[in-house]
């Protein structure tokens, strides 16, 4: 299958080992990845922080980058979530209704990785090696705007040598809200510290989600308090395979001698 | 979108009643956050419900059928409001009650204050009441000397402690019991002063201390769940009793109802009798559910007034997004399920509605500008939108006040220019280049500079990578 890549502003710029990972992912899997270079950003900060009207050229861009494909992918919940439920909004308030059904064709062409491998492609085993300790983060925009449910521990569960440690308290929001953790830091921190407690809790050295955001949030937590956990996306779980576990290694062991 | 309509509903007024924030949600947020114990009772309240409500909620089949049942019935109460409004006001008329219009909290409190004295009493006892809260009545009759009894236990709580509510449930859920022992051993003249702090021994205090008065005040004023249009009927529905006493031992009653609480028939009431326990209290069936209609010669009160009230619901109702909030039937199961409310508590919504509902309604009654934090005051997270039982999509509305809301001048040039940026895809690229924050701000951006020192304050930025990814994709 021939599927686009939205990398989302955020993994392209900071996070680039998630999407890269889907696209190594999908290219094993047998499927042709395309990267629409004119792409940038969905406008869900725009959209969320009130500025719908400063969105809307953002909608009319991402409409004319994706309409040409059958099939888009993104790494992140979230973004998922504003293309399918924000951007038919978004060019209705400013009266493109021509605007906003093309949005929501691309919208219901959009999907969410976990969406895409279980949904579309139809594979929970993905052939993936991961030998660590791992606790999943659902985060909040893929459990309620997307609604993608256990696809993701049922993508989880299939990987080899990954031991799934339960989140207490998991479908709570991790406090990160955009420009929510800006603008009430203070509130922010208060729920990340309860999300930190309760991935400490189950002694995994990983925490996985499927949102670049989330991870940020969580993993600069985590680093600040020098917890030894590391936050990684879902998408290089999924990509990673036996033969590279040991090239890792092995490049570690060349780095330290 | 704002728009200026000539003679269109106002909002609520200044200066009198409980809507607006006395400061931003982020500063009165701190408080609650730094209190301890505060936090200790708000999580181990809301854990208890939300366990509660959500294996009673279970036991139903057919919940989200139900739900869809009560948005649809209130859509269609909000899609003939006057209309349905007249119709009520006929019935109770010819009930024998009076009906009142009160366009503001400043007209309800001259029309409840009004009623009082001519009934000659200083002294009325008070079924728990939003409505009432939300107009500050207790103020507005204690200016003229007449002292108002809150009945329900913690309503009494909050009045005895000088306190505000903090739930719309349980408005002294941020009070843990010893707290509360405290508080009557204080201010009930007559109480034991061997007063333990058990549950039941706590409530039988506050029983014996307004027991005099449910027998000797002749002039009671509640809220209302429900107004039925057909049939002229009020409904209230509470867990101890104190409600019914209310309602059945005074002289007179004078109800205070907004205006969005009316349904059209006696049987929608099926509907969210069901709906309303299970997503508030997690019960199966509140234990009272009190329904009077008018006047009966020779049983219960003699005299009964109904005022109507607008404050701002007209307002509401006049935007396409937001009207949803009217929906709501005050089950505070949005609250139950906040993340923010649960650490932050409601004081910090500086409203008498607080939670995720309070953040889309008071902002509306109020308007925008007078609340303007109050719709940031959510992560967008969602959860009171599966919690709502009559579905209000709270995220949405969030969102789209948002945009109504006035917005700090370098914000709006920031974001201005992100989004010019971000539509030209090489001065993106260039912009992702310069954008190494954490190489401006020193290591892990621990140094950045306000606004975003709020996230650097708890949290490590992430060290941006040597390439981006459409670097790497270029070069593959």
């Amino acid at each position: 299958m021939r599927i686009a890549l939205f990398v989302t502003c955020l993994a392209d710029t900071l996070f680039p080992e998630a999407a890269r990972a889907t696209v190594r992912l999908l290219e094993r899997l047998g499927h042709e990845v395309v990267f629409p270079e004119d792409q940038t950003c969905c406008g869900q900060m725009h959209v969320n922080t009130g500025y719908p009207d400063e969105a809307l050229r953002l909608v009319r861009r991402h409409v004319r980058v994706f309409a040409p494909f059958e099939v888009v992918v993104a790494p992140s919940g979230s973004c998922v979530g504003s293309v399918r439920h924000q951007h038919a909004m978004v060019a209705r308030r400013a009266g493109d209704e021509r605007l906003a059904s093309r949005a929501e064709e691309i919208g219901r062409r959009t999907y969410e990785l976990s969406e895409l491998l279980v949904d579309v492609l139809r594979v929970t085993d993905v052939g993936a090696y991961f030998p660590h300790r791992v606790t999943y983060h659902p985060t909040c925009h893929s459990l309620r705007m997307l609604r993608v449910g256990d696809k993701p521990l049922r993508l989880l569960r299939a990987v080899r040598g990954l031991e799934l440690a339960e989140l207490p308290e998991a479908e709570q929001c991790c406090g990160f809200g955009g420009t929510f953790a800006v603008k009430n830091a203070d509130t922010s921190t208060a729920m990340l510290a309860d999300k930190m407690r309760n991935v400490l809790a189950t002694r995994a050295d990983v925490c996985a989600a499927g949102d670049a955001s989330c991870l940020m949030h969580i993993g600069g937590g985590l680093s600040r308090l020098r917890a030894g956990v590391r936050t990684v996306h879902l998408a290089e779980i999924l990509a990673s395979t036996e033969d590279e576990d040991r090239a890792g290694k092995q490049a570690r062991r060349e780095v330290r001698s | 979108m704002t728009r200026t309509f000539l003679g269109m509903p106002t909002t609520a007024p200044r200066g009198v009643g409980h809507l607006r924030e006395g400061e931003p949600f982020p500063a009165a947020a701190r408080r609650g956050l730094a209190d301890p114990q505060l936090r200790r009772n708000l999580r181990h309240a809301t854990t208890t419900i939300r366990a509660k409500s959500g294996a009673v909620i279970a036991e139903v089949p057919d919940w989200q059928q139900l739900r869809a049942a009560g948005s649809a019935v209130k859509a269609d109460t909000m899609a003939r409001l006057p209309e349905l409004l007249e119709q009520l006001e006929a019935a109770v008329t010819a009930a024998g009650g009076t009906v009142h219009w009160a366009v503001d909290a400043v007209e309800a409190n001259r029309i409840v204050t009004g009623l009082v004295r001519a009934a000659g009493a200083d002294r009325v006892m008070k079924v728990k009441s939003m409505a009432t809260q939300e107009i500050g009545l207790n103020e507005a009759l204690e200016a003229v000397g007449i002292e108002p009894v809150e009945t329900d236990l913690a309503e009494l709580i909050v009045q005895l402690g000088r306190d505000k509510p903090s739930h719309i449930l349980v408005p002294a859920i941020h009070r843990n019991r010893a707290e509360i022992r405290e508080i009557f051993l204080r201010e009930m003249p007559d109480v034991d002063p061997g007063l333990t702090d058990e549950p039941a021994v706590l409530a039988a205090a506050a029983r014996r201390h307004l027991r005099e008065t449910f027998l000797s005040t002749r002039v009671a004023v509640s809220g209302a769940n429900f107004a039925v249009a057909e049939t002229g009927t009020l409904a209230v529905v509470e867990s101890e009793g104190n409600g019914r006493m209310c309602l059945t031992l005074p002289e007179t009653l004078i109800t205070v109802m907004g205006i969005e609480k009316v349904v059209p028939t006696w049987r929608d009431l099926e509907v969210f009798l069901q709906l309303l326990p299970r997503a508030s209290t997690g019960e199966r069936m509140n234990p009272y559910t009190s329904m009077w209609t008018g006047v009966t010669p020779g049983d219960g009160p003699q005299a009964f007034h109904l005022v109507l009230l607008d404050n701002g619901r007209s307002a509401v109702l006049a935007d396409e997004v937001g009207r949803q909030a009217l929906h709501c039937i005050r089950c505070s199961a949005c609250l139950n399920v906040c993340p923010v409310y649960e650490r932050t508590g409601g004081h910090a919504y500086g409203s008498v509605y607080p939670g995720p509902i309070g953040a889309v309604l008071s902002p509306q009654l109020t308007g925008v500008a007078d609340n303007a934090s109050l719709p940031y005051a959510s992560s967008l997270c969602g959860a009171c939108y599966d919690a709502c039982p009559v579905m209000i999509d709270i995220p949405s509305i969030l969102v789209h006040l948002r945009a109504e809301a006035p917005h700090p001048r370098a914000e709006a040039a920031a974001m201005a220019a992100a989004a010019y940026t971000m539509d030209h895809p090489a001065l993106y690229a260039a912009a992702q280049r310069a954008a190494k924050l954490s190489r401006l701000a020193g290591p892990r951006g621990r140094g950045l500079p306000p606004p975003l020192s709020g996230w650097t304050a708890s949290r490590d930025l992430p060290e941006p990578p040597p390439q981006t990814f459409r670097q790497w994709w270029a070069q593959r």
